[in-house]
């Protein structure tokens, strides 16, 4: 079939610019300027999708974002699914795709880009209807900052569907023009077409989606974003959302055909496109009149208007009888027929005199009313109220800072709308501090304004319930009244619980023309009143919202930062694989040309013990604490003593919770009587400082300590082995390396001989047990340091590692990591470091817990060592631990988890560190960890497994 | 331990070109190696003291920086708490500047700590710099807003900044990033620019 249900002239499309496109592999044609489904209309096409329960057709019921059913899935240029035919702009080469109910994304990555943007304004007006713009051209011309946000391609709003006689300019489209030509030219303006405001939240912020290359399809500029989000702040909120129509329920009114009166005008005037050739109006107010009199007049066969009124308004049925379209009071659709079209509609009286009937058409416009938009208000958490005149809720209270005017606050005229506008412009921009914004005339137009009061009418009434109900209610959900019938029935009372039992309104239009007329059909049902019925509340978004946009640039290299050190470039330049800790990214090995992580770990691993290695420890926490009672604070934090810690030396630390479990650990330094360096784990460091800060300033605020954060000043390369005295000391010439000079756990200051002579602070410090040194240098000379240690390492073979590595070598010493082998539940004590806990001092963050019986149970979970009996055995980190060779039948008693697990270059085997249940009494026990089909039985041990003496240290 | 330093390696010295690339529309470039100095004083009296040992008055105005010459030449003063300041001073200042405010800090209680090389410092101007910052940052930088001498703690996309208001009538800014994140704000200016390096304003 090929129709063309264009007029030849009229309405906001551009006849020179012809786009193709195709629905279901139908080819056809439509102009720059449509909607998809503007332009389905245009060639006769009403069905768009069929229904996603009962496969019924459906086809275009509005003409925005309210349509419940004509859902289409774009293929071409980019798939998308669940897109609203009367939302997307008509482009060249759109290729869409008819939906029951679910679509389908893309199997491939969006190549778009997508963005978003803050902006700040005094006065932010969502909406570019008549109400919206006076709003705006008020607080503009009070030289308030103002941002319009308007979801339409072009200003307008409900004036682009009428073309009455307006103003002194003749038409609206005028008007529009010269308020939007004004405002583009005032600074400090923003106007955001194609921009959906979908959130309201606190204090004037507001979210929106602009779709600002959508409509240009393949030919989109590929740098350009294609939709953005708006982050908007206002200090004043003026909300002229307008009014969605809402329609009537009655049996068979999902048939493609059925389409909201206002929705027919916005199609003849805006696209030019008649909705059909014999047209039957349905109303219950006067709104829909001027529907069908406007279709008469461009030569449209309209036989008939019901009015379910008993009493019509008389000037309008005037108006009818002159273009011969016969209006029946009182009367209602009861039925219609018709496959993938409507064909006949059957009428009734709904009371008195008359006789059933039927009239042949193809298309019927309903009109039951208008539901103000109310949506923002609602999200703002303003209360809605019930007005009966509307049927419809209403924002119900006054809210700060916060203006509804218009359609949407209930106002259904031209006049009342503008007026609204003006007084909030003005009074936004007066709260926003500007005292004298000059008025805008208000515009009047001819436009037929409403005779008679409406009837609420949510649903022709049935004579018996039908079997197969075909009176839908949420037509997306196909959701009926029995259903609503069958809810109430079950006992559910509340709108919400309603909501969900029938899942009415949950669909992507989110109930914008079901909602209300559920909510009567439950009061009629309950014989409650409306008013007495809490509406459900609206959530954003107002309408969905692209995954894509909301994640923006945060894609990619982008997605979250990686931190780096100043050494970062010469690990990527050696080949280095990278570990993330955190946001940052530390070097996790590096492999030889051949070697897979092992060997890498191995050689890495030898090379410390036996020669020098080095690492880039920049990423450890640092911490400077100064100020008089510096050691006082830190005695409190630590749970040993800190305050007489020397000058020139350096104490391990652990620091406990309030629950007396090890939060972290590190070193402290004494850089003065008043001056300490502490440092933290990599991946704790903001939080322990926020952690001592908290300390610092609720509960010890007397204290004269300050924090600063220096991790990144300093770049850290810890140098380690027993070749790391010599490599040093060829760097050091001013610093005597000696052990009687330089002594372990202490530190000191010298000049490098590095590129000129860099400072350093050089501690005497080892997380290996292996003799070593930490140099500390400004984090500037990071690379240099570390491209002169190599340099200076190489006759002894130095060998760079990663974090694999350091984490074998302190596995075999037993040092624990905070975090690894500790889970929030582990005192110092599990870990066997109760020589770091001090018994003299008279408090402590933590201290009370470790009088708890609990802390002192024998079978607590302590840390050991476990040796699997094969020594090639490398066992899985957080493997179970039991006590039976056998699994037996569960439940199975677990004595712990392997907590690190490793091979051991030094001990040429494979080792474990894990938390055992009375863990120190079971050395030399054997035990077993289930590992998937095997026991493996493992020797526990004490948690130091290399050099227990401790004689390596000082080289 | 406070080290004269006035070269080695900068963190963003190897985005040097690509930085300039965005020109003109915004202009980015790396002032490395500027002396900065955490300086923490409650005491009035002390924070009095101070202002003239540096030649500029400490800010009073939460959100602000103070700006002067003084024996060490040009510095900035940023407030960043009620009792926290940052110290900006040319290169290799470090010591000295320490030295002297230590002196006029006497007894009070208070901190001074050389953090020159935790953050690295832009400065940021051009026709589309607002526009480029709006994309990641909340703050309003409206002139009427943000005048010039503004001083803000705030998140520039995911990385935090110190953002100085240092000319608002001439478009120009200077940022404050830590070392570690300049990588990462490096590649979203660049980025966030795509759009504005286009289309020229």
């Amino acid at each position: 079939m090929t129709a063309n249900f264009r007029l030849p002239v009229g309405g906001r499309v551009n006849r020179d610019e012809a786009l193709r496109f195709s629905l279901d592999g139908r080819p056809m044609l439509g102009y720059r300027g449509d909607t998809l489904a503007s332009a389905l209309l245009a060639n006769g096409v009403h069905q768009v999708a069929t229904s996603i329960k009962y496969g019924r057709p459906r086809g275009i019921m509005a003409a925005g974002v309210e349509d419940a059913s004509a859902l289409v899935q774009i293929e071409e240029p980019f798939p998308e699914p669940m897109m609203s035919a009367t939302t997307v702009e008509l482009y060249d080469g759109l290729i869409a795709r008819g939906l029951p109910g679910q679509g389908r994304l893309a199997d491939r990555p969006d190549p778009a880009r997508y963005d978003a943007k803050h902006v700040h304004c005094d006065v932010v007006v969502v909406g570019a209807g008549p109400a919206g713009l006076v709003a705006a051209l008020t607080s503009a011309r009070s030289g308030a900052r103002v941002v319009l946000v308007d979801d339409q391609n072009q200003a307008g709003g409900a004036l682009l569907g009428s073309d009455e006689y307006f103003d002194d300019l003749g038409s609206p489209a005028a008007w529009v023009h010269e308020v939007l030509a004004e405002l583009r030219a005032t600074p400090g303006v923003l106007v955001l077409e194609r921009t959906t405001a979908f959130g309201a939240y606190d204090d004037g912020f507001l979210l929106a989606l602009q779709r600002r290359t959508d409509h240009l399809g393949a030919a989109a500029p590929k740098d350009v974003a294609r939709q953005r989000i708006w982050r908007i702040r206002a200090k004043q909120t003026v909300i002229a959302t307008g009014a969605h129509e809402r329609p009537v329920v009655f049996a068979d009114n999902d048939r493609p055909g059925i389409m909201l009166a206002g929705a027919a005008r916005t199609y003849l005037h805006r696209y030019g496109v008649l909705p059909g050739r014999r047209i039957v109006v349905f109303t219950t107010n006067d709104s829909a009149y001027t529907a069908a009199i406007e279709l008469a007049e461009t030569g449209v066969d309209v036989p008939m208007l019901l009015d379910a009124r008993a009493v019509p308004p008389e000037g309008l049925v005037a108006e009818c009888a002159a273009r011969g379209i016969e209006v029946r009071a009182g009367h209602a659709v009861t039925g219609t027929e018709g496959r993938e079209h409507i064909t006949d509609v059957h009428i009734a009286p709904l009371a008195g005199t008359g006789h059933p009937d039927t009239i042949m058409c193809d298309t019927l416009l309903v009109s039951g009313g208008w539901n103000p938009v109310v949506h923002l208000f609602s999200q703002l958490r303003g209360a809605l109220r019930y007005a009966p005149e509307l049927g419809a809720f209403v924002p119900g209270e006054e809210l700060p800072d916060v203006q509804v005017v218009g359609s949407a606050a209930g106002a259904l005229d031209l006049a009342s709308c503008v007026r609204q506008g003006g007084e909030a412009g003005r009074a936004a921009s007066e709260a926003a501090g500007f005292t004298r914004p000059a008025p805008v005339p208000l515009p009047t137009s001819d436009a037929r304004v409403a005779e008679a009061a409406a009837m609420v009418l949510w649903q022709v009434p049935e004579g018996a319930e039908p079997t197969a109900d075909t009176r839908f209610v949420d037509l997306q959900r196909d959701a009926t009244v029995s259903d609503v019938l069958r809810a109430t029935g079950a006992g559910l009372r509340s709108l919400e619980h309603i909501k969900r039992y029938t899942t009415i309104g949950t669909a992507h239009d989110q109930g914008k023309t079901s909602g209300m007329i559920a909510a009567g059909i439950v009061a009629e049902a309950l014989g409650v009143k409306i008013a007495e019925q809490r509406p459900t509340t609206f959530r954003p978004p107002y309408t969905s919202v692209p995954f894509a946009a909301l994640a923006g640039r945060d894609r990619g290299e982008l997605h979250d930062p990686v931190r780096i050190t100043a050494m970062h470039s010469w690990h990527v330049a050696q080949g280095a694989l990278f570990e993330d800790v955190g946001q940052w990214k530390r070097p996790w090995y590096y492999p030889r040309p051949g070697e897979d992580m092992a060997d890498a770990v191995l050689r890495e691993c030898r090379a410390a013990r036996e020669s020098v290695a080095l690492m880039d420890g920049s990423t450890l926490g640092k911490i400077d604490v100064q100020g008089q009672d510096s050691g006082e604070f830190l005695d409190m934090l630590y749970t040993n003593m800190m305050s007489n810690l020397k000058v020139g030396r350096i104490r391990y630390g652990v620091m406990c919770g309030v629950d007396g479990m090890v939060i972290d650990d590190g070193t402290v330094i004494r850089l003065a009587e008043d001056r300490f360096l502490v440092t933290t784990t990599t991946g704790n460091a903001a939080k322990i400082l926020e952690w001592m800060e908290e300390w610092l300033q609720t509960e010890w605020p007397h204290l004269r300590v300050f924090l600063t954060s220096v991790t990144e000043h300093w770049a850290t390369v810890p140098l380690v082995g027993p070749r790391s005295r010599d490599v040093l000391a060829s760097l050091a010439p001013e610093l005597d390396v000696s052990n009687e000079a330089f002594g372990f756990m202490s530190w000191r200051d010298t000049v490098l001989d590095v590129t000129g002579g860099v400072a350093a602070r050089v501690c005497r410090i080892s997380f290996s047990g292996e003799l070593a040194y930490e140099i500390n240098v400004n984090a500037w000379h990071g690379r240099a340091l570390w491209e002169a240690l190599m340099a200076a390492g190489e006759p002894y073979g130095i060998t760079p590692y990663g974090t694999e590595t350091m984490h074998v070598l302190r596995a075999e010493k037993g040092y624990p990591i905070i975090g690894q082998d500790t889970d929030g539940t582990v005192t110092p004590q599990d870990l066997g470091m109760s020589w770091a806990v001090s018994k003299k001092k008279p408090d402590f963050i933590g201290k009370r817990s470790f009088a708890r019986s609990e802390n002192n149970r024998p079978d607590r979970k302590q840390l050991v060592g476990l040796l699997p009996a094969n020594p090639a055995t490398v066992l899985p980190e957080g493997a179970q631990i039991i006590e039976s060779a056998h699994l037996p039948e569960p439940p199975v008693r677990m004595l712990g988890h392997v907590t690190s697990s490793y091979a051991s270059a030094a001990l040429d085997r494979g080792f474990a560190l894990a938390v055992v249940r009375s863990g120190r009494d079971r050395i030399g026990e054997t035990l077993y960890v289930p590992v998937a089909d095997d026991v493996v039985p493992v020797t526990v041990t004490d948690s130091v497994l290399f050099d227990k003496e401790g004689t390596r240290r000082d080289g | 331990m406070t080290a004269e330093t006035t070269s080695g390696s900068s963190p963003l010295g190897a985005w040097t070109a690509r930085l300039a690339e965005l020109a003109p529309a915004v202009r980015v470039t790396e002032r490395p190696f500027l002396t900065q100095l955490t300086l923490r004083v409650r005491d009035a009296q002390a924070q009095a003291a101070i202002g003239p040992a540096l030649g500029v008055e400490l800010p009073s105005t939460p959100c602000s920086f103070t700006r002067g010459t003084g024996p060490h030449g040009e510095l900035e003063v940023l407030w960043l708490g009620p009792d926290e300041y940052l110290v900006l001073a040319r290169p290799g200042v470090q010591q000295s500047l320490e030295d002297a405010i230590r002196a006029a800090l006497g007894d009070a209680a208070g901190a001074v700590v050389d953090v020159s090389a935790q953050r690295t410092t832009l400065a940021l101007s051009g026709p589309r710099v607002r526009d480029v910052l709006a994309h990641g940052c909340a703050i309003d930088l409206h002139p009427s807003a943000a005048p010039t001498g503004t001083c803000v703690q705030t998140l520039l996309a995911q990385a935090g900044i110190v953002l100085l208001v240092s000319d608002a009538g001439r478009d120009e800014f200077t940022l404050l990033v830590r070392s570690s994140f300049a990588s990462y704000l490096a590649a979203w200016l660049i980025d966030a620019s795509v759009e504005y390096r286009m289309v020229p304003a």
